[in-house]
């Protein structure tokens, strides 16, 4: 049997969330709603997280751009997500909404800019 | 002097929902003025998603949220300023500026909407103790250089203070390849809200210290280390529990307070607990014809709500422009059971007002308490109430308050558990 204990991410009330894994049969307590319930199961058996980070861009006032995942990507995915995005260079102009890697690992999540850069 | 019928002093998140709603209701002699290079304030820097729940339905980046504001100016064709630094305000509205291409501007406005958003409160501010070395930065300024400038800020970092601003700082350092050895908070409770704790100090590993404070800073020309030590519940550092800690940086993430030199310059009267202009429920100040929206005003923790105070002010500009505004009753709100501060402090009380009309008061709370009830009441008689699950201190919560309702008479608003 395997304990664990979460702090509830999914809005403020931030629960104080325990779960039981009995032999692959999961139970949450501590949860006020049913989103605290699947947040904990999520998080025991595959945590997600979003990616927010920037990108070098050239041709622009600042030297990077912001950029944003369109959906959460597996929690152990998210450093290589972070140091592939690190290795790009991008020029602008560049629009807000703009895929900058579609299908970033194989996670079936885009990462888009997260601001509109214009051309100096 | 030029004469312009609003200018907006600011474009953040308060003055961009100023002006574009002040187009939006019709009037075109609108000056944004924005000190630095670009518009969006400091929501260009703030690169994490969280932002405009509210109004936009899904969990933005601080950059998008602005930028769907900015699309809009210039769809618009608002005349902007930027690069502008706004040095005088004067109580009849005179406005001395200046800026490198436009260089020394006199523009006497007709009305005016402050939207300088709030500043962090620095090491002086805190009395730190100790040698005056590089790498004592706010959390504030050391997200600029990373998220903006592209600059690494250091390489071992001690953040003091535990407010969201630290704890998302934390992570963000963590990823751009910065050690976080810890999170120090003088406070016996954590600062921010605890999903930031899960998010950004529990996934990295980074430990949090309570009741624990920096007592002094180490190092000639750069931090070479800092000195903790706990606190007992006078906050006053305990002899005997200090402990040297080497790094490079300090990041303080120790509070923020409205920015009000110009406001003070103005002759506006300031609260004392806000630290921003005392306005009424049309955001307008103690002097006609100068709003107040967002930070400037009292410290917001949701950019939606700031939004919506740009929206307000700019609603009260047109009505003050157009001579709309009646000056029948300003009633004070007062802060009851729970209560820290109300804000706007008083409640424009007019006969002219829309059906259902509402206007709406954030409040925040003294201490965290489960299944709450708001409860406004005008001479003792209950107006309107709301129901929360759960109220803390570095949340705000708000109320609609119906305007037809409004008597002459004190309004109160408790915060029952």
């Amino acid at each position: 049997m395997v304990e664990k204990e979460y702090i509830c991410i999914i809005c403020p009330v931030s629960c104080d969330l325990s779960l039981t894994d009995d032999n692959g049969d999961l139970s949450v307590s501590g949860n006020t709603c049913k989103r605290g319930e699947i947040y904990a199961k999520n998080e025991y058996t595959k945590p997600v997280r979003m990616i927010t980070t920037t990108v070098a861009i050239s041709g622009s006032v600042h030297p990077l751009i912001p950029v944003i995942s369109t959906d959460m990507v597996p929690k152990e995915k998210l450093k290589e997500c972070i140091n592939l995005l690190y290795n790009l260079q991008l020029q602008a102009p560049i629009k807000e909404g703009d895929i900058i890697v579609k299908n970033i690992l194989d996670t079936g999540v885009d990462i888009i800019a997260a601001k509109s850069v214009k051309k100096l | 002097m030029r004469e312009i019928e609003l200018v907006i002093i600011g474009g953040g998140p308060a003055g961009l929902a100023a002006a574009v709603k002040a187009y939006e209701l019709g009037l075109r002699d609108i000056l944004i003025i924005e000190r630095d290079i670009e518009l969006g304030g400091i929501l260009q820097q703030c690169i994490h998603d969280g932002f405009g729940l509210h109004r936009f339905g899904k969990q933005l980046s601080g950059s998008s949220y602005a930028q769907k504001f900015i699309d809009k100016v210039e769809e618009y064709n608002i005349p902007v300023y930027c690069n502008t630094m706004v040095i005088e305000l004067t109580e009849d509205k005179k406005i001395t500026a200046v800026s490198p291409q436009e260089g020394l501007l006199h523009i006497q406005a007709k009305s005016i909407i402050l939207a300088m958003g709030c500043r962090e409160r620095t090491r002086s501010q805190v009395r730190i103790l100790g040698t005056r070395p590089a790498g004592v930065m706010t959390a504030g300024a050391v997200q600029r250089y990373i998220n903006i400038e592209g600059w690494k800020t250091g390489n071992r970092a001690v953040i003091l203070g535990s407010g969201d601003i630290g704890l998302i700082m934390a992570r963000r350092m963590t990823l751009e390849g910065i050690f976080v050895e810890g999170v120090y908070e003088v406070m016996p409770n954590l600062g921010g809200l605890r999903r930031n704790k899960a998010q950004c100090l529990d996934d990295y590993n980074i430990p949090l210290h309570l009741a624990t404070t920096v007592v002094s800073v180490h190092g000639k020309q750069r931090v070479d280390g800092v000195t903790v030590a706990k606190v007992g519940p006078d906050r006053m550092p305990i002899e005997g529990t200090e402990r040297y800690i080497p790094c490079d940086l300090l990041v303080l993430s120790v509070g923020l307070i409205p920015e009000n030199e110009l406001s003070r310059n103005a002759g506006l009267e300031l609260h004392p607990i806000t630290k921003g202009p005392i306005v009424d429920t049309t955001m307008m100040s103690s002097v006609d014809g100068i709003f107040v929206a967002g930070n400037v005003g009292a410290v917001f923790d949701l950019v939606d709500y700031v939004s919506l105070t740009g929206e307000v002010a700019a609603q009260g500009a047109l009505s003050y422009l157009r001579g709309q505004r009646t000056h029948s009753n300003s009633i004070e709100v007062i802060a009851g059971d729970n209560v820290s501060f109300i804000f706007p402090q008083n409640f424009y009380a007019t006969k002219d007002h829309k059906d259902n009309e509402k206007a709406t008061l954030y409040m925040r709370v003294k201490k965290t308490m489960k299944k709450v009830r708001l409860e406004v009441t005008c001479n003792g008689q209950i107006i309107a109430t709301k129901k929360e699950r759960f109220a803390t201190p570095p949340e705000m919560l708000s109320i609609d308050i119906p305007v037809d309702k409004i008597l002459d008479g004190q309004l109160k608003i408790n915060v029952l558990e």
